[in-house]
């Protein structure tokens, strides 16, 4: 190699160096763009929302409407807390997931083992249309099954089916994904111990998959918490705490709503919003480490 | 055909007119017949996509879980046919060992090794499974190098010692024959010489047929040998006589490298 050629390489890689920086501060900046919302939000909810969130706020029903009149008007915090709509939220959640994750980890199972069949097939198209129809619809539905038909009225148990039915889908695929994840050798050695068939799907499938569905569980649940739409057909809300699946529920974000209408409860919007973001953030950083660990 | 050369005398395995076929036309395995030695290890040699796997799977059944598999012929164990026996029975006789080791991930080394036994539901004592674990880990060389990480999981293991782990699980049951399909094919070669030896030494109590790409390994531990292709048995002698004098040019093409 003479001389020139040398220098000519020194100023290509003098070149690389600084298109490698130029790149490099390109991803930098774009990243900062795609994490500025969620910084903001959580932002704006932690200075507005803190101040209302204290014991009271857990363990107290929502305050009439003179109570956070008066509260407003001396300047106080405004009494009572969500505890109504925590309560009517892991009701309803707690009612879904019995509904939907035993079915839909029987239709991942069955997913699995028939790949590539035509019924399979549509089976697996049909749960991505329905984990695209609007949840509104969704509601719409479960009110006329639930409400109209079982229940003869607003009820927890009809907000629990509407969540059912859009936990369905997503928990359908990830069971699909994690069992095709599993090495085919597992499931080949419970066969060769003559192992029924039922029991290598409970036995060593399941167990062997678990991190990948309880991820796929966890991040449905925090996908259907902060519903609205279905619920305010559905369940309507309540005032009290209420543990009757035939009866009218209140959820975090119907109360949302409803301190959005009100306009002295406008405090407690931010900080029902804030203890809203930080579960569903929880339960996908609970999700996150579960399937790391799977990994 | 080479029965006569064999002259197996109460044969554990005999194998009629085998004959698989996946789907309409594609047959895997052509009109095999043959009987397998009582305390041998019979290799099934040949190039990739001649039937031998499928072959080895068929005598515990297991090929039975690819879709449209279609069988004719019949497999006798002991004089008593296959098809005639429960999976479940079938294959607590008939063990089998695979490629690549496939311990169960959430259970213990101690979980795995009795596996069979719990899986299916058997009720047995603590006592007697201890003894069952202790005597199949003994019979792979591993009791000693495990005995005191009985309860961590199987995969911290060697590729090796997870081999030998498989290996003792089928032992659990005490089968009469165990299936071998390339078991050192993902191993390196001081673990594959361990399994090599283990082998020898566990045909004084078992029957082992071992499928194999390594022509070297049949040599050094096969009695008897079976060369496939095209899904046709093409050969099966004492693998001394193979190895040395093949009766088929077929045979002696592979054996020399001409393909495969």
């Amino acid at each position: 190699m003479d001389s020139k050629e040398r220098i000519a390489e020194g100023e290509n890689s003098n070149w690389r160096e600084r298109k490698d920086k130029l790149f490099f501060g390109i991803v930098v900046i774009l990243s900062f763009i795609t994490i500025s919302p969620i910084a903001l939000i959580l932002y704006k909810l932690i200075v507005k929302g803190y101040k209302q969130i204290n014991l009271d706020f857990f363990f107290k029903v929502a305050p009439d409407t003179l109570q956070a009149m008066t509260a407003v008007r001396n300047g106080e915090l405004l009494p009572g807390g969500i505890a109504n709509g925590i309560t009517g939220t892991l009701l309803m959640v707690a009612v879904a997931s019995v509904i939907a994750i035993p079915l839909s980890i029987l239709i991942g199972i069955f997913l699995y083992e028939n790949q590539g069949k035509q019924y399979a097939n549509l089976i697996r198209s049909l749960t991505d249309i329905l984990q695209g129809v609007p949840s509104v619809v969704l509601g719409i539905i479960a009110y006329i099954w639930i409400v109209q038909g079982i229940t003869k009225g607003f009820s927890a148990l009809a907000g629990s089916v509407a969540l059912a039915i859009m936990m369905l889908p997503l928990i359908i695929r990830s069971t699909e994904e994690t069992l095709k994840m599993l090495p085919i050798s597992i499931k080949e050695a419970g066969a060769a111990l003559g192992v029924p068939y039922h029991k290598i799907i409970l036995k060593v499938m399941i167990p062997s998959g678990f991190s990948g569905l309880m991820t796929g569980i966890l991040l449905s649940i925090s996908r259907v918490i902060g519903e609205t739409a279905p619920l305010m057909l559905t369940t309507l809300g309540s005032t009290a705490i209420n543990l009757n699946i035939t009866k009218p529920t209140s959820a975090v974000p119907l109360q949302i709503w409803e301190f959005y209408n009100n306009p002295n409860m406008i405090d407690l919007v931010w900080s029902s919003s804030l203890f809203l973001l930080g579960f569903v953030l929880t339960l996908n950083i609970i999700a996150k480490r579960i399937s790391n660990q799977f990994n | 055909m080479n029965e006569n050369i064999l002259q197996i005398q109460h044969p554990v395995l005999s194998i009629s007119n085998l004959m698989i076929a996946y789907g309409k036309d594609k047959s895997a395995v052509r009109d095999v017949t043959a009987d397998v030695k009582r305390n041998a290890i019979t290799a099934i040699m040949g190039p990739s996509g001649c039937g031998k796997s499928t072959l080895l799977r068929a005598i515990n059944r297991m090929h039975e879980l690819y879709p449209n598999i279609q069988t004719t012929g019949d497999i006798l164990l002991n004089g008593e046919s296959i098809y005639k026996m429960s999976t479940t029975r079938l294959r607590r006789k008939i063990g089998m060992v695979f490629q690549r080791p496939n311990p169960f991930p959430t259970m213990s080394i101690y979980e795995n090794v009795i596996a069979g036994y719990d899986l299916n539901g058997s009720k047995l004592k603590k006592g007697e499974k201890d003894a069952i674990v202790e005597s199949s880990l003994h019979d792979v060389g591993l009791f000693e190098e495990v005995k005191d990480s009985l309860n961590k999981k199987g995969n911290f293991l060697s590729g090796g010692q997870q081999q030998r782990l498989c290996i003792a699980r089928a032992l659990a049951f005490k089968p009469e024959v165990i299936l071998m399909d390339e078991p050192t094919s993902a191993l390196d070669p001081l673990s594959t010489a361990k399994i090599e030896d283990l082998l020898v030494e566990l045909k004084k109590q078992y029957t082992i047929v071992l499928v194999t790409h390594n022509m070297s390994q049949a040599a050094r531990i096969s009695d008897n040998a079976m060369f496939m292709y095209l899904g046709e048995l093409v050969e099966y002698d004492k693998t001394k006589k193979m190895f040395t004098n093949p009766a088929d040019s077929r045979t002696e093409g592979y054996l020399t490298g001409k393909f495969g």
